[in-house]
């Protein structure tokens, strides 16, 4: 048996969805068991979800008020105890994996692989490096691995009819008082979360304004698509920086990506390229985006966004 | 004295597109341009702002690789970094051996704050400056965008995927730095000469007692698949057209 320990990711009562695809990440390991650790003040739903989750055999719940709002510091070294006995450790390409995994690897003294996008065997894995310019595969010999799953690249686990058992469990690492949650500023929205959405509409510097970038809620709407942005948009404060996409913003792999207005640097392709159909529409022909779309319309933004919303408001006919 | 320590690594500059090369060996880094990590440059520049406001008295810079990242650490120097130490190594250390190295420059320095790179963007890890933190008991504080240093604590603002978060973390602390913290100022030329003067350490790994781990070897490189080639369409009515039989609309 390969004991892999999977941590779960989740925010206001919910599971996320990039736990059900480190899951089925952990479940492509040869003869993995696989548990799923939740962190949370009160976390019987979140586990609750967990546990239905198609091949998770176990769930650990560790409550604590203190894990109200998850700081890597404070749930590193429950974490890591948990962690006795796993050959492997994972969590999310997530802000949230991504800060408290390596934390995690350090006290463990185990080695950390970022970003898996493929598994080949218990030691040997694939990941993106440069930007997605290159893809590497590596071995590993260690008793333990922690690892970050680069959710874009694995189909959610199912949720099934059965449920795993939860167990409380109480870790006996002394929690330190040196970091300390102050608040989280994030825009509500109704719209559909950007990394779990089937599809995304985008814009980049084109858009030249707050304002503009507006117009792109509109196509969003009718759509049902989440919206996203390039780093130029989120620099120049049209956007949100939770809407950035790319190298070092969210990566996802939607149904179909819409770019408008957005030049292709390789840093903002290899967020978006797993896209199943990618849409590029940008007045300069040359744009390298135009390498990685299905679908190319070389026009004005705002002009065609106009036209989009006609089209797209009225059903075929 | 109220030190800063920053991480500063050499990488393939982010503008060259990086090619694999044919026997998979590894990707081409010969006769490409090297250039401090982009986040490690953002890195070099809080701390001189920092320094600026009055917030420490030195910053030093710090990396770990081959004897020409001198250039690199020059670079620093030029920026405004008051020293810097180069930990000489011919093999490319692992995260872990690179947190490992900085949690004895740390001991040795006893900087308030360890500032390093959200991620180097060779290999895109994302890992050392939350090792540092781990192995030296210290706060983390990963992806900022805002600091704040106050008498013993630092308030930050942290870019997650929900938005911006903002922490409360006691010093010494270990911060690692997303795009939007600043823009790198640029280097000017007489601040190159000066920095020529300014003192840089060499120390041989070893020295350090530090050994390599070669626990993840990397066996094969290979480009990324290539999408099929694109359509173009004319309109706005032929793109619904092409989404629609494409079963996307
Ligand atoms: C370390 C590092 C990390 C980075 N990480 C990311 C990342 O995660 N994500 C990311 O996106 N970028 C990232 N970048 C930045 C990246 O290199 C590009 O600068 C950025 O993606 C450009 O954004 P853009 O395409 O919106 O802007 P531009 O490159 O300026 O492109 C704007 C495009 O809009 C077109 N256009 C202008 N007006 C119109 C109009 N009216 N109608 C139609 N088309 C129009 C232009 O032809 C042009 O192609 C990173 C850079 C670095 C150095
Ligand atoms: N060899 C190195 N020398 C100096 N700093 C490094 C080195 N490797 C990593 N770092 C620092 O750690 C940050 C994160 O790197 P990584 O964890 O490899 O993505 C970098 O941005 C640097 O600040």
């Amino acid at each position: 048996m390969t004991q892999v320990l999977v941590v779960a990711e989740h925010g206001q009562g919910k599971l996320s969805q990039s736990t059900a695809r480190a899951v089925s990440c952990a479940l492509q390991l040869p003869d993995a068991a696989v548990s799923v650790a939740v962190f949370a003040a009160e976390g019987a739903a979140v586990a609750a979800q967990a546990a239905r989750l198609t091949g998770v055999q176990r769930v650990v719940l560790v409550e604590d008020a203190r894990h109200a709002h998850p700081l890597a510091a404070l749930i590193a070294p429950q974490l890591a105890e948990l962690a006795a006995g796993a050959s492997h450790v994972l969590g999310q390409s997530s802000t949230f994996g991504r800060d408290l995994m390596p934390r995690v690897a350090a006290l463990l003294d185990a080695p950390q692989l970022s970003d898996i996008a493929a598994v080949e065997s218990a030691k040997r894995f694939r990941r993106p490096i440069y930007a997605g310019n290159a893809i590497v595969t590596v071995e590993v010999d260690a008793p333990q691995l922690v690892a970050t799953v680069r959710v874009a690249s694995f189909q959610p686990a199912a949720v099934g009819e059965g449920a795993a058992p939860i167990e409380a469990a109480k870790p006996l690492a002394v929690l330190p008082t040196h970091t300390r949650f102050v608040s989280l500023s994030t825009s509500q929205s109704d719209r559909p979360e950007l990394q779990s959405a089937a599809r995304v509409v985008s814009g980049g510097r084109a858009f030249a304004s707050a304002e503009n970038f507006q117009k792109l809620y509109k196509l969003a709407d009718l759509l049902g698509a989440a919206v996203g942005a390039s780093r130029a948009a989120v620099d120049a404060g049209f956007a949100p920086n939770e809407l950035q996409l790319g190298q070092t913003g969210k990566i996802i792999a939607p149904e179909l990506y819409m770019a408008f207005g957005i030049s292709g640097a390789i840093q903002h392709l290899t967020g978006i390229k797993d896209a199943r159909t990618i849409v590029a529409v940008n007045k300069d022909s040359e744009a390298p985006i135009f390498e990685v779309a299905d679908i190319g319309l070389v026009g004005d933004v705002f002009a065609v966004l106009a036209e989009l919303e006609r089209l797209v408001g009225t059903p075929p006919g | 004295m109220k030190r800063i320590l920053v991480g500063i690594k050499r990488v393939v500059d982010y503008n060259v597109r990086v090619r694999v090369k044919p026997d998979g060996s590894g990707v081409i880094t010969e006769g490409v341009k090297l250039s401090i990590n982009p986040f490690d440059e953002i890195a070099v520049e809080e701390a001189l702002r920092q320094k600026e406001k009055g917030a420490c008295d030195e910053v030093v810079v710090a990396s770990i690789g081959p004897a020409d990242c001198q250039t690199q650490l020059r670079t620093a120097l030029a920026m405004g970094a008051d020293r810097a130490i180069l930990v000489e190594t011919a093999a490319a250390l692992p995260p872990l051996s690179v947190a490992r190295v900085f949690l004895r420059l740390a001991e040795k320095e006893t900087p308030l704050l360890v500032v390093l790179g959200k991620q180097a963007v060779d290999e895109d890890n994302s890992q050392t400056a939350q090792m540092l933190a781990a192995l030296w008991a210290r706060p983390q504080a990963t992806f900022i965008s805002k600091l704040e240093i106050g008498a013993d604590l630092a308030r930050v603002t942290r870019e997650v995927d929900a938005g911006l978060e903002m922490l409360e973390v006691d010093l010494p602390a270990v911060i690692s730095t997303d795009l939007r913290l600043n823009e790198p100022r640029y280097v000017k030329l007489p601040e190159i000469m000066k920095a020529k003067k300014k003192p840089l350490e060499v120390l041989p790994l070893d020295s350090l007692g530090i050994a390599g781990d070669l626990r993840v070897r990397a066996v094969n490189y290979a480009p990324p698949s290539q999408r099929p080639k694109g359509v173009r369409v004319a309109d706005a009515a032929e793109l619904v057209a092409a989404l629609r039989s494409r079963g996307v609309l």
